[in-house]
């Protein structure tokens, strides 16, 4: 039986409640919210005067109403020390999402801590270390202490190479502005961490490298242009499952104003099906093309507009490279760059080569390249706005399928213009400000398989979980594990000693090939498992945080509660270690290496602002950001005028490409040749299996699943992690709805849940990927790309069952995802 | 495309605010607005009425039934599903009655014959009849509210209470 929350009445929002920004922060998309808060013991009205629409609600309030707010939308949280009502509901009056909630923001409120209501006591509230065999809540005196003497120990014996950072680098949930310059600052600027790797790929590295070297910067659009285009050409990516509300405010506008629909994903997804609904099929076009063969898809596509004439050639002519090869191929550019003649050497595939490559039909290569590029009956040319995300970003040659996707964008002018841009659909918010990370080197180190073959004696793990979130992760969570409990043996071996006797036991672990684990995380992590030291972060509302969006809105969603329990912001936990070890470092007489970890006298998170992003951009307050509301400013801000900041709706409309740091300011093509599979033994694992296991998202908690692993709602409708199935392999397999299985293969097993999938291709699997009940991660094979971008997607596997469904998963809706009107 | 069974026009311009001049015309089993006040302020829930909505005799296995509860505010869906469901009443254990406002943003429903479900046309969530309403894909924060039946020895199949917030209300009575 679905769960219920049996909950037939929800206090009302006063007239006078204080009311506050809230950008969501579980996605890219950001949609925007309001927040209410109000005391315990006092309540609105139905009368209009008594509440804060100002509307008659002891009425029935019709569709779409601003007065309403659903159970999820509502707790009791602490504010000042004090219990308060909260509501957080959808702000109708963000250009973002114009009132729309997801199923994810709107359970924002929901997915607080709360003491009163019982919700996400998952949440961490003290520090904790490592003794007499278990974590202990400790001061955060004590905890960071230990954390710098053995840092600093381990540094001063070696180097700052043996330590080893995991860490965030976006915006929202607990990234932001504030928190990658609190944390940058510490290992970029007071150290020069080289082994260091970001939250979803085993390196400090772009995912979009070539994008960036051929000078277009992957967010250079506007959402609107969704709305003015001819045509969406969405590649990997399904954005009625994830970026949502870009999908139904933005894109099925577009749709309905007679824009064409390309979809090029092995799979039918949800955005394919809602879109020929919203849109008509005969203006849908999915290309449902072999996994990992994209970029011989997008030359036959280039080609073809090129040998047409549908080029913008006075575009080409005054804004891309002219001279041939401009950078040639080396160990950090995986494909050489050059002018479009240059390119098209390399890139020349027919509409039948790809079509033998690809297993679809020429005619449909044709026919997306005519929706691409064909001019109107008027000669006018056609607008197309390109987008992609993980389906390529984690494919197969990460470097040359984005740079051949770019070449399309650069080749018919759109970029820069209404209608057009070639962006990522992003996961999470961005919000990086950093010191220079050149040090770090590309390609970067594989910090995985770093920590594998035994190297690195401390790991600073920053609301990373590798354990859901990497790849040939069965092998990385074996020898993680085994490092980090020589630590533990160490310490209990050491009960009783001395803070020093405890540090040298500590050391002499590491040494021993022992590691030193801190985990700053929101809740208790899989990896934090492993830990010795676990560091209490809050996220964004608990802070005030600053973050922009997949159009690069700036916006600052302001805190309205407090941080739970003895929780902080990542930036003042990493000023505390910074503080800590310059201490620390004094004592042991290290002077001029503890003069590096002056300059974090922070007080709030917006000091870690203003020292960072503020630093840069001079414009840029709290202040006026507050002011600036939901729709906040578009970056880069140019000034700010008449009581407003002033953004940049879209990037490149002058036509002067910069990304790649070169003078002339011409934009690049990518030779992209293809050679298919381009990571160290995709081929192999291919024929040795018979399913692909592909993984994919799902709109019910895509990027907050961690908090989703408390919550009713969500536990409910997945109690497992699905594996999308043909219901003709579930039958060969001898599997029900709902059954358990296995997914096994060289490199670790997984398990799930069986979900029939008539949409699925045979011998395919769909499986959600970073799931705390089955990790994707670990039957993918090590393989990454010239710069250590992984392919997480390409991954195949044999399929065994566990057991009969349980009574979890026997009485969940297994019915077909698509709409049926 | 499948037909829309449920909803006419007329009914999907009265939650739009079309038609307010009907709202005057109550059921003499439905509680006044005035009389559900009176009560739930001085109750720690509200006091659902019991409201008769149709007889076993009156449902054809499949055929969506319109009704109301607990107001005419709130349309409903009756449905007899031709298998006994959890929660499901009459002889065969499979009559079920559901809330038809889409939890997300409060568009009518319509109900899919073929596989049982309700369906938003405004942004496509879904909701399964035969699974208490759970939502199978969808921006809802809830699953879909249900209203709790009763079938007395006559048949005769009663409302009386439901369990989650129905959309666009604060209070499900009113």
């Amino acid at each position: 039986m679905a769960y219920k929350r049996q909950i037939d009445r929800l206090p009302i929002i006063p007239a006078d409640a204080d009311e506050f920004n809230v950008s969501c922060h579980y996605c890219i998309v950001g949609c925007g919210y309001k927040a209410y808060t109000w005391p315990m013991n006092k309540q609105g009205g139905t009368a209009p005067s008594e509440n804060k629409f100002g509307v008659d609600l002891s009425e029935q309030q019709f569709m779409e109403s601003e007065a309403w707010y659903a159970p999820s939308m509502y707790n009791i949280v602490k504010q000042n020390g004090r219990d308060v009502h909260l509501v957080v509901k959808p702000d109708a009056n963000c250009v973002v999402n114009s009132g729309l909630g997801s199923i994810r923001g709107a359970r924002m409120a929901e997915n607080r801590p709360s003491r009163v209501t019982g919700t996400q006591q998952q949440r961490l509230s003290d520090p904790m270390v490592w003794r007499n065999g278990v974590w202990q809540p400790t001061s955060w005196d004590d905890a960071l202490d230990l954390v710098a003497r053995v840092t600093a120990k381990v540094v001063m014996q070696g180097s700052e190479d043996d330590i080893v950072v995991s860490m965030f680098d976006h915006g929202g949930s607990a990234g932001g502005y504030e928190n990658t310059w609190g944390t940058g600052k510490l290992y970029f600027d007071s150290m020069k961490i080289k082994n260091c790797r970001i939250h979803n790929r085993p390196a400090y590295n772009s995912e979009v490298h070539s994008s960036r070297d051929m000078g277009v910067d992957e967010l250079n659009y506007a959402y609107e242009d969704y709305t003015l285009t001819d045509t969406i050409f969405m590649v990997g990516a399904n954005s009625m499952e994830t970026q949502t509300n870009l999908y139904l405010n933005h894109m099925v506008p577009g749709l309905q104003n007679g824009a064409k629909m390309i979809v090029v994903d092995p799979r039918r997804t949800l955005t394919i099906a809602s879109s020929e609904q919203y849109a008509g099929p005969e203006n849908v076009l999915h290309l449902a093309i072999k996994e990992g063969t994209d970029m011989a898809l997008f030359n036959a596509l280039m080609t073809h507009i090129v040998d047409q004439g549908w080029v913008d050639s006075d575009f080409i002519t005054k804004s891309t490279f002219q001279g041939g090869e401009a950078v040639e191929q080396d160990a950090a550019h995986p494909a050489g760059l050059g002018s479009l003649d240059y390119a098209m050497q390399t890139c020349r595939t027919s509409l039948d080569e790809a079509a033998e490559i690809c297993g679809v039909p020429a005619a449909d290569i044709r026919q997306a390249a005519e929706w691409i590029a064909q001019p109107h009956d008027d000669g006018s040319r056609r607008k197309c706005v390109t987008c992609y995300e993980k389906g390529i970003i984690w494919g197969n040659d990460n470097y040359r399928t984005i740079g051949a996707l770019v070449n399309i964008a650069l080749a018919t002018g759109n970029v820069g213009r209404e209608g057009g841009g070639v962006c990522r659909l992003g996961g999470h918010q961005e919000g990086y400000f950093r010191p220079s990370e050149a040090h770090v080197g590309r390609p970067a180190e594989y910090i995985d398989q770093f920590l594998i073959r035994g190297l690195g004696g401390v790991h600073h793990i920053w609301a990373c979980d590798h354990y859901k979130t990497t790849l040939n992760a069965s092998e990385f969570k074996r020898v993680h594990k085994r490092r980090s409990d020589m630590v533990k043996d160490a310490i209990d071996m050491a009960a009783g000693g001395t803070r020093e006797q405890v540090v040298d036991a500590i050391v002499s672990a590491i040494n021993a090939g022992g590691l030193f684990v801190v985990d700053v995380d929101i809740i208790h992590s899989q990896i934090g498992q492993n830990a010795h030291v676990i560091l209490p972060a809050c996220e964004s509302n608990e802070m005030n945080l600053t973050s922009m969006n997949g159009e690069r809105r700036l916006r600052l969603s302001e805190k309205y509660m407090d941080p739970f329990g003895n929780s902080k912001p990542d930036a003042l936990i990493a000023a505390g270690i910074a503080q800590h070890m310059e201490r620390v470092l004094r004592e042991m007489g290290e002077d001029a290496y503890a003069d590096q970890f002056k300059g974090y006298d922070w007080e709030t998170e917006e000091d870690a602002f203003m020292d960072g992003y503020g630093s840069a951009h001079t414009d840029v307050t709290y202040e006026r950001l507050r002011a600036a509301g939901n729709n906040g400013v578009q970056e880069p801000v140019l000034g700010y005028e008449d009581g407003q900041l002033v953004g940049t709706p879209r990037l490149y409309t002058d036509g002067v490409f910069t990304r790649h740091g070169r003078e002339d300011g011409k934009a690049l093509f990518c030779a992209a040749g293809w050679r298919g599979w381009q990571a160290p033994g995709k081929a192999r694992e291919q024929a040795a299996h018979r399913f692909w296991i592909n993984n994919v998202r799902a709109n019910i908690f895509w990027q907050n699943q961690f908090l989703d692993q408390d919550n009713d709602f969500v536990q409910d409708r997945y109690p497992h992690p699905f594996v999308e199935m043909h219901p003709d392999d579930m039958v060969d397999l001898g599997l029900n709805p709902g059954d358990l299985l296995e997914i096994i293969n060289d490199n670790g097993v997984t398990q799930g849940m069986a979900y029939p999938m008539p949409t699925l291709k045979q011998n395919t699997v769909a499986m959600v990927f970073g799931s705390p009940a089955g990790s994707q991660g670990n039957v993918v094979n090590p393989g990454v790309n010239e710069l250590v971008l992984p392919d997480y997607k390409h991954c195949w596997g044999d399929i065994r069952k566990i057991s009969d469904a349980t009574e979890q998963t026997r009485n969940i809706s297994f019915k077909s995802h698509e709409i049926m009107l | 495309m499948k037909c829309n069974r449920l909803v006419d026009a007329g009914r999907r311009q009265f939650l739009r605010g079309g038609m307010m001049a009907t709202a005057g015309a109550v059921a003499s089993t439905v509680m006044t607005p005035e009389q559900a006040k009176a009560q739930a302020q001085g109750l720690a829930r509200v006091d659902y009425p019991a409201n008769r909505l149709a007889n076993v005799a009156d449902l054809e296995v499949n055929e969506p039934l319109d009704v109301s509860y607990p107001d005419p505010d709130s349309p409903g869906v009756l449905l007899k599903l031709g298998q006994a469901v959890e929660g499901g009443v009459g002889p065969d254990g499979d009559i079920v009655a559901f809330s038809v406002l889409c939890p997300h943003k409060g568009w009518m429903m319509s109900y899919s014959a073929d596989d049982k479900t309700l369906n938003c046309p405004g942004h496509h969530s879904r909701f399964d009849c035969e699974s208490g309403g759970q939502q199978i894909w969808g921006h809802a924060t809830s699953n879909l509210a249900q209203f709790q039946l009763s079938v007395d020895d006559d048949g005769e199949i009663f409302a009386n209470g439901v369990d989650e917030l129905i959309y666009g209300r604060l209070s499900n009575v009113l």
